[in-house]
């Protein structure tokens, strides 16, 4: 008989490391990242997937991580904003080109929505062919679907085209 | 808010699943994408005792186009029928209203967990696929530990967010029949924001006669009413050449047949309006896609 469990340990990779978590069945994927794994960079706004905040990458797709039980992710790989930048070789880190982009045109304010954002837009640039120049229906879908409060959206689209246009010089 | 606590089963197989659904009796639910369930669960509008997760069940998850029709399995993701692969492909050319509809359906983040399937099962009449399931003339498959059936979608919603599905039972897949020759489709909608369930959307159907006069006009609405509905608007255009059609005449009398609800988007008379505008936006568009299938 298939078991029917109240508690489950998880054991999933995330950012590449292996991680695992012994959690109650309802706990949201969400709240297993920052609550069990202490990876609070995933924010948590609305709970039933309207906003975007929480958005992270699950086998490098973007999911909504309040929209996903912790259970459901074992043995998968998660990627979380914490995950965006790289090793720099010396040290210190080389922000991904659309934490750069966002920096550049000043698309946060008060950053609350900014890692759902980041996740959402990291993932619709890696999975497009970088040489195409983007289209701003391309651009309104990959902003569309996460709600911003403070800054508008006029600047995180040109942060999403900076980063286009950034990921397409480097792919020459 | 968190979702109240709850026991968690993910079978392996069919069977399994419904084994520990009939166990559980009513207070157990099936999660699929988990796109609309997790939600009434965070809201506490939903406090299911056992969530059976089907998403280890393997054989759901295929898009089989034939003459017939396409049939799309309970793990179907809507993003898998928007394109890309060479099934869903095949899905667009036997039905082109599936990925039409389905392109309006949530936002990518969502598409890439959510299933047709669960959407059909929701009942939501604000989904996109239940009315394409209806104007299509599809059926639902359905297992239960007694045996499998195939329910047309007449027999299948009863109501909003309620189905005639049994409590211990999986719907395997939907089955969407193929557009017939000399027919076109489209699809429209205006929501709020791009991926927004609609304020209100329209799919259409227009079949032509072998001399491209219109035979026959059908639509279905989007957040237009309880539960979803084929309007017949035939008679304002029958017989009329595709190409000059009094479309309007259509746009009025299926403003005069909808009978919409009011909310906090939308009331009912803006409602009605809408059903106007999106379907004298739709028809041409359709008759002109059969008018090319006729060429063709
Ligand atoms: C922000 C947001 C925006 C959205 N926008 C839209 C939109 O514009 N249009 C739209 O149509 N939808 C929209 N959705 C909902 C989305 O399409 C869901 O994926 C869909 O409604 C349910 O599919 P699911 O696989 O996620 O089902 P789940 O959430 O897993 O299940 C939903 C219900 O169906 C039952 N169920 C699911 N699968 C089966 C099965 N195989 N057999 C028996 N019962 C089953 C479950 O028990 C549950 O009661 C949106 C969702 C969110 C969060």
């Amino acid at each position: 008989m298939t078991p029917v469990d109240a508690e489950r340990t998880v054991s999933l990779t995330v950012n590449g490391v292996p991680r695992e978590a012994t959690v109650p069945v309802r706990r949201l994927l969400s709240d297993a990242l920052r609550h069990d794994l202490g990876l609070t960079g995933t924010h948590v706004g609305c709970e039933h997937g309207v906003c975007g905040a929480c958005t992270v990458l699950v086998d490098g797709a973007p999911v909504r991580s309040c929209l996903v039980l912790a259970v459901q992710v074992d043995g998968r790989s998660v990627r979380t904003v914490e995950g965006l930048a790289r090793d720099d070789g010396r040290g210190g880190q080389l922000l991904h080109p659309v934490q750069e982009a966002f920096r550049e045109c000043h698309a946060l304010q008060c950053g609350f929505c900014t890692p759902g954002f980041l996740m959402t837009i990291a993932a619709g640039l890696e999975a497009r062919d970088a040489a195409e120049e983007i289209s701003e229906e391309e651009v309104d879908d990959m902003v569309g679907g996460n709600l911003c409060r403070c800054t508008g959206y006029a600047n995180i689209k040109k942060a999403v085209r900076h980063a286009a246009a950034a990921m397409r010089e480097d792919a020459r | 808010m968190k979702p109240a606590p709850f026991r968690y089963a993910d079978p392996g197989t069919l069977d399994e699943a419904l084994e520990v659904l009939s166990a559980e009796g009513e207070g157990a639910k099936v999660l699929a994408g988990g796109q609309s369930l997790l939600p009434l669960l965070s809201m506490r509008l939903a406090a299911p005792a056992v969530l059976v997760d089907i998403n280890r069940v393997p054989g759901l998850d295929t898009i089989e186009a034939t003459g017939d029709g396409v049939r799309v399995g309970a793990l179907v993701r809507h993003g898998a029928l928007l394109g890309g692969g060479p099934d869903a492909d095949a899905a667009a050319r036997v039905q082109p209203l599936l990925a039409r509809a389905t392109a309006h359906v949530a936002h990518p983040a969502i598409r890439n967990r959510g299933t047709t399937v669960g959407s059909i099962a929701h009942a939501d009449p604000s989904g996109e696929m239940t009315s394409v399931l209806a104007l299509t003339g599809g059926s639902v498959a359905v297992a239960t530990p007694s045996g499998t059936s195939e329910i047309p979608w007449a027999d299948f919603f009863v109501g909003p967010l309620e189905t005639s599905l049994p409590a211990a039972a999986v719907v395997t897949s939907a089955f969407f029949p193929a557009l017939p020759p000399r027919a076109g489709t489209a699809f429209a909608e205006i929501a709020r924001r791009r991926g927004d369930y609609a304020v209100c959307g329209a799919g259409v159907v227009v079949t032509l006669d072998d001399d491209r006069r219109v035979s026959a006009a059908r639509a279905a609405y989007i957040s237009v009413g309880l539960v979803p509905e084929v309007h017949d608007l035939t008679e304002a255009v029958a017989g009329q050449p595709a190409d000059a059609a009094d479309w309007s005449a259509a746009a009025a009398l299926a403003r005069g047949k909808v009978d919409p609800d009011a909310d906090l988007h939308a009331g009912a008379g803006y409602r009605r309006h809408l059903v106007g505008v999106l379907t004298g936006r739709t028809l041409p568009a359709a008759a002109a896609e059969a008018v090319s299938r006729s060429a063709a």
